[in-house]
């Protein structure tokens, strides 16, 4: 097979200094040395401690609550429940990646006539200590009429089943079900005519997935602190993907101007998606107001799980059609996905993915969000994909071993190209999903035989759109040529270094001129969250302005001690240059910075962009596993993940992202999954019982980069970070089946399951 | 005429018709003249002068930020696609 078509990536190529180099990540030091400031490292004078009540039920309506003996003991300074909040209207705002309503998003921060889950927070004590807010919390008193829960998803779509919203009729695109229902929103694709797809197909392999509700996993719990001026401002800190979407999330409840809150994000210690929807923010601000003082809440881990936002479990029925040749005629899915308690799971996302990868001629597909009683699932690493993918690639497997193909063979016969038209309306633009697929062919590991009993290699392939929006940065020339970055976009990812880069390069001085750091929402412009790998693409094209602008601007101050006009004037390499009547004139970068002054004042680089484009990426993993036919437990052996990621900015990072999403997609695989009993209480809320791979789970991963570069950034970027989570079920699922003989179609591939599979047990 | 595609939950107005043609210089007036040669699309795809939520409105292939103000031009492809959340 041909490797023409590859391109991989190049350090210092096309003549790049800083961009494709491996500097040490700027944030690096503080957070090695204990300096970072998290967000339950905050403190402030006089800061009391919140606590929050959280419902033992999984389904109840709640009667009354009476906090009265809570109130008068002494250190406690504030009790507030949901009637402290705010009427705020059933309106839908966009937040983040996805869009929340801000009714739900109330409720779910302090429910007020009904629990929807076990760990539904129902009060907060603010106290002046963690210990005494915790037993203040066991004075409130709720009386809960209990109401029999539903958790399963496909449960919850029955006639008959338990409703958790009484008056909720499910939407479609401009209508309306005509009964109460748990599905919230039904959404259809179709292209073509299915039927005659699947007439004209010679082969058709059709299954049944499901997958479990999942948790980011993220080791720093939610917390804020909240601080409120005697004239009425909030300053908030808090740990969270974007400053602004969090004081979006926080104004509403509180009915509070956006001028009024100041949002000073913290140092995220992981979020993987998590942290996009507030769930402590609230609390803080509604308890220090209350309490006339700075008020922290931090979660437990056991609140983490309970009552943050994990992803979709799901029930996915998949159906897909081929000639002999490998060429797809149909395809057909059928997605349920678990919202929790409130609307809003990722099945358009899922449904947007599934066929991504593909030029198929007909196909349909039906998603619906549905309402359980689990918490509010929120975003987790290309929300909706990986689940979808499971099923796609898991079946592909499954046709390909039918019609006798190589699996990378049977991909590559029907990849997608710029211009395919996909079955949910949107058109490729600018992909590299064919090279992806041919470097994976011709990888080592790929042509690499794999010897030994009961071993199996698996592969697969998946799309994530990834995101452009709103970004906002500054670049501050100092009088010693140094230069302060600063931008709108929280920093979870090492973005500090790989925005810092991209100035560096545009201004041709050293990444060590370059302070990078993350502004506030009082000193930036609006800035989109940091998700749908966004950062380095969308910043970095406002970063590349913002340094074209200090160019230019530096330009005009050389002109003005040249006596010229600022187009005479050129800059290469840190040097401003231009011919005289005296002779060529020429003056570093650091010499003019320090003429500012005198040439009219500060210098500042500013851009604010909302990139409307951007591209997609591709990544294909192969992976080697290892299966004890008496124990079932699955070792992996070699994992290697090829990724288009259109530009290396910072190969060392990109490897970084695509490794710590294969080891999230290996505990998705083969570990994690929420627990529940008949009652719905959840029976794994810690890292013991829900367990997420450690390093003796995770094999070295070799990440390779293809770089397909995106016409739309300056240096081609794509966005990175969340494509290498979507395919490892599916690879490990196709490796378990050749090592063992026995397809999985859930998750997670427990040794339990496998076993059975096995007819061992 | 711009090319239009419709959602396939609304195709029951165009008679199953995914793609037509619709004249308009925005995307408002290209919904007037869709309501006008298949009468309840206005209704469905922008009721109360808003695009109907969970909908996005795509000019040649760009999601357009100014929705029904977007600008459309004579060969442009004007595709209504249901959102994608995040979750």
């Amino acid at each position: 097979m041909s490797r023409k078509n590859t391109v991989r990536a190049t350090q210092g190529a096309e003549g790049y200094t800083v961009v494709g180099t491996r500097p040490p990540r700027v944030d690096a030091p503080d957070k090695v040395a204990g300096h970072a400031i998290y967000g339950p490292d905050v403190a402030l004078p006089r800061m009391a401690y919140g606590k929050i009540l959280r419902s033992p039920h999984a389904h109840a309506r709640i009667r009354s609550i009476d906090t009265r003996q809570a109130e008068a003991m002494p250190g406690v300074y504030a009790v507030v429940t949901a009637k402290d909040l705010s009427e705020v209207a059933d309106r839908i705002g966009r937040v983040g990646e996805s869009s929340v309503n801000f009714k739900f998003l109330c409720d779910n921060n302090l429910a007020s006539d009904k629990v929807l889950y076990m760990g539904h927070a129902v009060a907060a004590v603010a106290a002046s200590s963690p210990h005494v807010a915790e037993d203040a919390l066991k004075l409130i008193k709720v009386d809960y009429e209990p109401l029999p829960p539903v958790t399963d998803v496909l449960e919850a779509t029955r006639e008959g089943a338990p409703l958790l919203h009484e008056g909720m009729l499910t939407k479609s695109l401009g209508g309306l079900g005509e009964r109460p229902s748990n599905i919230a929103s039904h959404i259809q694709h179709l292209k073509g005519d299915p039927a005659q797809g699947f007439a004209e197909a010679e082969v058709i392999v059709e299954r049944e997935f499901r997958t479990a509700t999942v948790h980011q996993g993220y080791l720093e719990p939610h917390a804020a602190t909240a601080d409120w001026s005697p004239d009425g401002f909030l300053t908030l800190y808090t740990t969270t993907h974007g400053s602004f979407d969090a004081r979006a999330q926080v104004a509403e409840p509180l009915d509070c101007p956006l001028s009024k809150i100041r949002v000073i994000p913290t140092e995220v210690g992981g979020a993987f998606g998590g942290k996009n929807i507030s769930y402590v923010d609230v609390a803080a601000a509604l308890l220090a107001r209350k309490a006339g003082r700075p008020v922290k809440v931090t979660m437990s881990r056991a609140e983490v799980l309970l009552a943050s936002g994990p992803t979709s479990g799901s029930v996915m029925h998949l159906k897909i059609g081929a000639k002999r040749d490998g060429r797809l005629t149909a395809a057909k899915a059928e997605l349920f996905y678990e919202a929790g308690a409130y609307p809003g799971s990722p099945v358009g996302s899922g449904a947007y993915c599934i066929f991504a990868c593909y030029e198929i001629p007909h196909g349909q597909i039906d998603g619906y969000d549905v309402v359980v009683n689990k918490p509010k699932t929120g975003p987790l690493r290309a929300p909706g994909a990986t689940q979808t993918a499971f099923a796609m690639e898991t079946l592909l497997d499954e046709l390909a071993e039918k019609l006798g193909m190589d699996p990378i063979e049977l991909r590559l016969r029907n990849v997608a190209h710029e211009g395919t038209l996909l079955i949910t309306g949107n058109r490729h633009y600018s992909i590299g999903a064919e090279e992806v697929l041919r470097a994976t062919y011709n990888h080592p590991h790929y042509q690499a035989p794999l010897g030994g009993p009961h071993r199996g290699r698996g592969v697969a392939f998946a799309y994530w759109g990834n995101w452009g929006a709103r970004s906002s940065a500054i670049l501050n020339v100092n009088d010693d040529g140094t230069l302060a970055l600063v931008t709108g976009s929280v920093d979870i990812t090492g973005t500090r270094t790989s925005l810092a880069m991209q100035a560096a390069e545009v201004l041709g001085l050293p990444l060590t001129r370059i302070r990078s750091a993350v502004g506030d929402t009082d000193a930036m412009g609006h800035s989109d969250t940091t998700g749908g790998s966004r950062t380095t693409m969308a910043t970095g094209i406002a970063v590349v302005e913002a340094a074209n602008d200090v160019i230019a601007q530096m330009k005009g101050r050389a002109a003005q001690l040249w006596g010229l006009s600022a187009e005479k004037v050129t800059y290469k390499r840190g040097v401003f240059r231009a011919s005289t009547p005296g002779g060529m004139q020429e003056m570093s970068f650091a010499e003019l910075a320090g003429q500012v002054s005198a040439t009219g004042g500060p210098v500042r680089g500013k851009s604010d962009v909302n990139i409307r484009k951007w591209g997609g990426a591709f990544g294909a993993h192969i992976v080697d596993v290892e299966v004890d036919p008496e124990t079932g437990k699955v070792r992996i052996l070699r994992y290697t993940a090829v990724q288009d990621v259109g530009r290396a900015i910072h190969p060392g990072q990109i490897e970084g992202q695509i490794q710590g999403a294969v080891a999230q997609g290996i505990g998705w695989a083969l570990y994690e999954g929420y627990a529940y009993d008949a009652q719905g209480q959840m029976l794994n809320a810690n890292f013991l019982d829900y367990k997420i791979p450690t390093m003796l789970d995770v094999p070295p991963i070799e990440a390779v980069i293809v770089e397909v570069p995106w016409p739309e950034h300056p240096f081609g970027v794509r966005g990175v970070g969340e494509v290498p989570i979507v395919p490892p079920p599916a690879a490990i699922a196709n490796a378990i089946y050749r090592a063992t003989g026995t397809r999985l179609a859930e998750l997670p591939m427990t040794p339990e399951r496998i076993l059975q599979g096995m007819g061992v047990i | 005429m711009a090319s239009v595609w419709i959602p396939s939950l609304l195709r029951d107005l165009t008679g199953g018709q995914a793609t037509v043609r619709a004249s308009g210089r925005t995307v408002a007036q290209v919904i007037e003249a869709l309501e006008a040669a298949y009468p309840g699309m206005k209704a469905r795809l922008s009721p109360g002068g808003e695009l109907a939520a969970g909908l996005a409105v795509a000019v040649d292939n760009i999601v357009a930020p100014l929705g029904l103000r977007a600008p459309v031009a004579e060969e442009s492809e004007v595709r209504f696609l249901q959102a994608v959340g995040g979750g």
